[in-house]
């Protein structure tokens, strides 16, 4: 790379060298000297139009807009002066003239730029006596509204939806004071609905259905946490109140900027979490009575009976008469302890749950290279993006930003391969389309094998554009699986400087797998048959043998050789379309939000906290693990961490051994300890080595981030820089998999959701089903897309 | 439109005037395209020398250097140039650009070709305003013409290999498009919103490419500076104002109308010898010397020389040439009101100052001039139009503020009149007044 | 290539065919396609900012951020000759409010834009013509009279009225 020019420059007696190029703003602000600004927004185009950040350089006759201005060597630079601040004071003033003043129930009323700007420089006073203009408040859509006379035009909300999120549906209208922004149906908008605009609406000009005139800013606390919905992992913030029935969510929006996602959330971590608000959620356990019907009973009840029935069946039938059905949107450590509990206390390896990419296969086909995951941070700054297969506008939107973002700022160049004219189409430099079949004939093509695609001309400079590419990163959708996937990724590793990155659907889905929620793989994708290891610090025999996937466990409930089934967070009957005959003679227990078609079968319906009411971690497709914090309360549920502990406690397991809590023996390098206490001592050993306290709680997931850390080497990463907010990339180099069977059943079934939907949870999203409604109702005139 | 003459003229640009030179044998017949081709044998340098002697300043106003605007342009770049004519002529108080593009249409055309040769453009564009269609049907016959006669289009002269073409494009009403970045935005089909500088357009401009963009008056009189030559034409004027300018004189003279006169000319002769003095025999109260945007001279301040450099000099502009004459009748505060609602009317609305700062002048005078107005409205005013100075995005704030100071500045008798118990009756202007109020409801 | 519909006339939209390829982007189009639409359909409707967003390839948003932006395009129907009086003060000096008001008095409109119940005149007060030195002037759609009287407006409107009136 060459070296980069800098410019030195003296800015309020301060020396900066900054690279040559740079915006005075940014200069300015590297230092710490924050120059104010309304329409200025990192990333997205320059516009010198609100006239705020005029600072003085010597030499120049005006005020110069320090937005617009590059340095220049030997630049004398002041940001505030008298001139400077009446200068601004004007601008202020002349915004206040027309402008409502009716912060004190505005929704951005505390949080304003206006606001901010006027206490700094003082535009109390009015010269005006004009009645000000009024214009009525307009729905643009189920979340956005427009406040016209709050609008100051800074038109950032044009340019994030345009230059950001390539939508393009906000324009400006009429001229000079009439001016104002206009959506793209006229008195409606036809978008993705991510309320981008409203996020970055300096005032409240723009507010959201969801949030405005709920509450004041003060009034709420912010969690900044993990998105439930998609498996791009973004951070979204969650304003939450004090409530009834513990504290609401009332807002999501991306205010940390320090999230993976950046500026970018879209409609389903911005407003899907009312789920979690709604009515019908379960708050009692229910157990099914004899007169076949569902009835609230208590915890002690319920968890009671499950623990009962499920010692039964172990007892009569053994482990291999029980199945369990795990989440995608559970967190690692519930993935962790729900298979650990599974093959330790229930004894069986019939666990799995809704795969929707062939994440064993990965691992399998890295082989232990280090650096060869693509991280989603990589695909805003990489040269170069090969997109195969998905449609990450849909699916994975947070991708589908860096994608966009990165082409826009680096000119980063973007092959496409899709047997659909996919969104990103826009942005690609080169794109072919293929069958929808095709695309393991494209992979053998590409990596230079024998194989029935018959390449055109554009295919050919596809390739040799690809071959040429110095540093590439590869995201591929679900159309890859096994062999497909193997090849893809052996060609990978054969090209300099490439990452690549399997796109599965929700937002732990690759954490499931991780965590060895699977048939034949234990956590860290050990190899269920070579458990051993797993059953030393588990200090009970494990079944070596291979356990039934889902459908096979479907399969045998119908026959009638499941004798109990326990599913946690999921609803496969309505995924997989089974017949409620099949489970009529299996034990059900299911943990849920809501009475899912699954959970109507069931014989225990244990009401679950959800994603947001929950500690932990979780691991976005990507491999890249960030920190779930707790935002909300719901009384009446629990973590699917606790009821799994408090299950297991009712079949008589001891809690100390399926969580490694409190302080156990002392941890004296295993010289005294007992018979029962290997593991707990291991643990404290391992504790005392890395200076971490004990956990003093069995509910307490971070005990089980510690056992993962200790016995998954792939998650052994900076717990400091976890916990300070940052994602953390597994570790795939420390995931070896000897003997990958070359005919695995990869079961994929990807979710094929759309910004719109998110499985069984997004049918409980009122907001999610509005949207949806007004785009029926409302036929799109996206001339745009 | 008719045409009118004094003795004092020189007729530079003006001599093909009333002689059918719209015509191209005509125009041919009185010596056009001689100097496009001659410029084709002296090359781009000379072109350009012949220019900057000649102290051919920007007639839109400005009044930047045209051989040095040219000279701007990088030579041998990849990238199409474009030579762009202004002619969006919309300054209230100048109507320069008609008669040339109605009387000697094809000069605009000899001189878009000379400035193609002089930067390797290969294409001109001349951007009409909107309301200009009867020119716009003149200018496209004249261009017809030309490409028959084969000095437009491929091979142009017979020249083998040399190529310019050339077309008209039509605005459709926007003040602010006048400005030349606005302008380059509205030819490529948007909003007539200015871009951000650097980079120039002579560097970065129409469709990305080097792009230079002159006034119709300053390329219809690109032809005569070759044509007497750059000294010669230099001469006619005064020390670095060269040439002629077409002087609109209009409002409250005897002879209004378009003459054409050395730069330089006594504002003073030129209303009241030129012009025919003030009409009706009534006493001068003011004059706007060029433009509305040009801060208005008292009566006593007219004996100055009409070039950019006399009148900056006694604190105005040169502007645009367009002399608006104001009889002792004339309410200067209903004269500033008209003018401040033009740039209100105007204002694109991209930056703050512009948009806020005109809209606030406008209702505040209109407020004073209604008799509604407090005293500290008059300060108020001022106040305003210095915080726009030099602080919007582009000229067009400098352009509402600087006359609405100097109104305030050199007539704030009249507007403390209206704060007096007993205020003058305000004239029809008021009556319109919805229209007024009405738009910033738009 | 044309437009497989079009809501204009044989000519105009081999005009506007034609228009698209002579610049470097087909945007460049817009403005000028927009005025001639509304020449003959008398407005931009719903229909020309269809048809001409296919024209130049932009979205319906794009062009009504334009059209909005230039004060000769009309959203709504005016008079078929719509009379535009200068105010501005080379006019304002020489009675150009006298004959705007002398238009909306003798028309019967009085609002700004205002139309004649028989649709044929409309009356607008608008910014510089240009016609500063043959002040008052007024343009009737392209045409322009100037140092216009009441009385040389009275026989303009008339002799535009008998154009109007079928022969």
């Amino acid at each position: 790379m060459a070296e980069v020019k800098t410019v030195n420059l003296t800015v309020d007696g301060k020396q900066i060298t900054t690279p040559a190029g740079t915006l005075l703003i940014d200069a300015c602000k590297s230092v710490g000297i924050e120059i104010p600004a309304f329409c200025y927004y990192p990333g997205l185009s320059l516009q010198g139009a609100c006239r705020m950040c005029v600072v003085r350089v010597e030499k120049m006759p005006k005020l110069q807009t320090a937005c617009t201005t590059p340095v220049a060597e030997g630049m004398i630079v002041t940001t505030e002066s008298e001139e400077i601040a009446q200068s601004r004071k004007g601008i202020l003033e002349l915004l206040l003239g027309n402008h409502p003043l009716d912060c004190p129930v505005c929704d951005a009323g505390g949080q304003c730029e206006l606001q901010d700007m006027t206490f700094k420089y003082g535009a109390s006073g009015s010269n005006y006596v004009e009645t000000k203009n009024h214009k009525e408040e307009q729905q643009w859509s189920p979340v956005v509204f427009f406040d016209r006379p709050r609008c100051i035009l800074c038109y950032r909300c044009v340019r994030v939806c345009g230059e950001g999120m390539d939508v393009w549906a906000l324009g400006v209208q009429n001229r000079g004071s009439s001016s104002v922004i206009a959506p793209n149906g006229g008195d409606h908008l036809d978008c993705e609905e991510c309320g981008a605009c409203i996020d970055i609406c300096p005032v409240g000009a723009l507010t959201s259905g969801a949030y405005r005139y709920k509450t004041r800013p003060w009034e709420m606390n912010h969690t900044a946490t993990i998105c439930t919905h998609c498996g791009d992992g973004c951070k979204t913030t969650l304003g939450t109140r004090q409530d009834n029935a513990g504290s609401e969510i009332v807002r999501g929006d991306n205010r940390d900027k320090s999230g993976i996602n950046g500026d970018f959330l879209c409609i389903k971590g911005r407003y899907s979490f009312d789920f979690a608000n709604r009515e019908d959620r379960l708050t009692q356990p229910l157990v099914r009575q004899a007169n076949g019907k569902l009835e609230p009973t208590t915890w002690e009840v319920a968890i009671e009976h499950v623990g009962k029935r499920l010692r039964e069946v172990r007892q009569t039938r053994g482990g291999k008469a029980i199945g369990v059905i795990g989440s995608n949107r559970t967190t690692n450590e519930e993935n962790y302890l729900l298979q650990k509990f599974a093959r330790m206390v229930l004894q069986t390896n019939n666990i799995d749950h809704h795969r929707t990419a062939d994440y064993p296969a990965l691992l399998a086909a890295l082989g232990g290279a280090a650096n060869k995951a693509a991280s989603l941070r990589d695909f805003e700054k990489a040269p170069a993006m090969l997109v195969l297969g998905n449609d990450p506008t849909e699916q994975h939107p947070a991708l589908a930003w860096n994608i966009r973002t990165n082409v826009r700022t680096n000119r980063s160049r973007l092959y496409l391969a899709n047997h659909a004219d996919i969104k990103l189409r826009r942005q690609a430099k080169a794109a072919i389309e293929i069958p929808a079949h095709g695309y393991g004939a494209l992979i053998r093509y590409l990596a230079g094998q024998e194989s029935e695609f018959v390449p055109n001309d554009t295919a050919t400079k596809f390739r040799e554009a690809l071959l040429a590419e110095p540093e590439l990163v590869i995201a591929f959708g679900s159309e890859f699986r096994g062999r497909d996937l193997e090849t893809l990724v052996a060609w990978a590793l054969t090209l300099p400087n490439c990452k690549v990155a399997a796109l599965g659907d929700y937002v732990n889905s690759r954490g499931a797998a991780d965590m060895g929620v699977l048939p034949d793989f234990l956590p860290g994708y050990a190899p269920a048959a070579e458990g051993a290891g797993f059953a030393d610090e588990y200090g009970a025999p494990l079944p070596t043998e291979p356990g039934m996937n889902l459908v096979q466990m479907m399969d045998a409930a119908g026959r009638g050789e499941l004798g109990a089934l326990y599913v946690v967070g999921s609803n496969p009957v309505s995924r997989y379309g089974v017949e409620p005959a099949v489970l009529a003679n299996t034990f059900v227990v299911v943990q849920d939000m809501f009475l899912t078609e699954t959970a109507l079968l069931a014989d225990v319906v244990l009401p679950a906290a959800n994603l947001y009411e929950k500690s932990g971690t979780v691991t976005n497709t990507y491999g890249d693990i960030q920190l779930v914090k707790k935002a909300s309360d719901t009384s009446g549920v629990r973590t699917d961490f606790e009821m799994i502990v408090r299950i297991a406690d009712k079949m008589g397991a001891r809690a100390q051994s399926m969580v490694p809590f409190g302080k156990g023996l002392r941890a004296d390098l295993g010289q005294s300890r007992g018979a029962q206490s290997g593991e707990a001592d291991r643990h404290a050993v391992w504790l005392a080595a890395n200076n971490y306290e004990p956990k003093l709680s069995p509910f307490d997931p971070f005990a089980t981030f510690d056992e993962i850390q200790r016995l998954v080497p792939s998650y052994a990463i900076s717990r400091f820089e976890l916990f300070s907010g940052a994602d953390k990339a597994m570790r795939t180099d420390l995931v070896q998999i000897a003997n990958f069977p070359a005919d695995r059943a990869d079961l994929v079934l990807p979710a094929n959701d759309t910004l719109f939907t998110s499985g069984t949870l997004g049918r409980y999203s009122k907001v999610l089903h509005e949207v949806m409604e007004s785009r029926e109702t409302s036929p799109a005139e996206t001339a745009a897309d | 439109m008719y045409l009118v003459s004094h003795p004092d003229e020189v007729k530079v640009i003006s001599f093909r005037f009333g002689q059918g030179a719209e015509q191209i044998d005509k125009y041919i017949e009185l010596g056009g395209y001689e100097q496009a081709r001659r410029a084709i044998d002296m090359g781009p340098e000379a072109i350009i020398n012949e220019v900057k002697a000649s102290n051919l300043r920007g007639r839109g106003g400005a009044g930047f250097p045209t051989g040095l605007k040219w000279s701007f342009v990088p030579k041998g770049m990849d990238r199409p140039k474009y030579i762009l004519v202004n002619g969006d002529e919309s300054e209230p108080g100048t109507c320069k650009d008609r008669p040339i593009c109605e009387y000697d249409p094809h000069s605009i055309i000899e001189g878009t070709i000379i400035a193609g040769l002089a930067v390797g453009a290969k294409q001109g564009f001349i951007y009409m305003r909107g309301e200009y269609r009867y020119l716009l049907d003149i200018m496209d016959k004249c261009i017809a013409d030309a490409y028959a006669k084969g000095f437009l289009g491929k091979n142009i002269f017979g020249i083998e290999g040399l190529d310019f073409d050339c077309m008209s494009h039509s605005g459709a009403g926007a003040y602010e498009v006048g400005e030349e970045s606005a302008l380059m935005e509205s030819l490529e089909g948007k909003r007539g919103v200015p871009r951000i500088r650097p980079p120039f357009p002579a560097v970065v401009g129409l469709y990305g490419g080097p792009t230079v963009i002159n006034n119709v008056e300053t390329i219809a009189s690109v032809p005569h500076v070759l044509r007497l030559g750059g000294a010669e034409y230099a001469k006619i004027g005064t020390d670095r104002n060269g040439g002629t300018r077409l002087f609109g004189i209009s409002g409250h003279v005897e002879k209004p109308g378009v003459y054409e006169l050395p730069m330089g000319y006594s504002l003073r002769k030129a209303i009241y010898e030129v012009a025919g003095g003030i009409k009706g025999g009534k006493k001068l109260k003011a004059v706007v010397p060029g433009g509305s945007s040009t801060p208005v001279l008292k009566a006593d301040e007219i004996d100055v020389g009409m070039d950019f450099d006399q009148l900056a000099k006694a604190g105005t502009m040169l502007g645009s040439a367009g002399i608006v004459v104001l009889d002792e009748t004339v309410s200067i505060v209903e004269f500033a009101l008209r003018t401040i609602k033009f740039y209100q009317h105007e204002s694109c609305g991209w930056c703050i100052p512009c948009r806020e700062g005109t809209d606030w002048l406008k209702k505040t005078i209109t407020r004073v001039y209604q008799g509604n107005g407090v005293s500290k409205d008059l300060d108020n005013i001022k106040y305003l139009a210095e915080n726009m100075m030099g602080r919007t995005f582009c000229p067009l704030g400098d352009a509402a503020a600087m006359p609405t100071i100097g109104f305030i500045t050199k007539f704030r008798d009249e507007f403390e009149a209206f704060l007096s118990e007993n205020p003058p009756t305000p004239g029809l202007v008021l009556q319109q007044a919805p229209n007024l109020v009405q738009l910033a409801a738009h | 290539m044309s437009t497989p519909t079009t809501i204009f006339s044989a000519e105009l939209a081999a005009r506007l065919d034609r228009l698209v390829t002579l610049y470097p982007v087909k945007r460049s189009a817009l403005i000028p396609m927009l005025l001639y639409a509304q020449d003959e359909i008398g407005y931009c409707s719903d229909a020309v900012v269809a048809e001409a967003a296919v024209r130049v390839g932009i979205t319906e948003l794009d062009v009504r951020n334009v059209l909005s932006y230039y004060s000769m395009l009309r959203q709504k129907p005016l008079g078929k000759f719509h009379i535009q009086v200068c105010t501005n003060i080379s006019c304002m000096l020489r009675g150009g409010y006298e004959i705007l008001e002398h238009c909306q008095h003798k028309l019967g409109v009085h609002e700004n834009k205002g139309v004649t119940p028989d649709g044929l005149f409309s009356v607008e007060e608008v910014e510089c013509i240009g016609a500063c030195c043959w002040a008052p002037a007024v343009q009737v759609n392209y045409d322009y009279v100037e140092d216009v009287t009441p009385a040389s407006m009275d026989a303009a409107i008339d002799k535009y009225r008998q154009l109007a009136r079928p022969q």
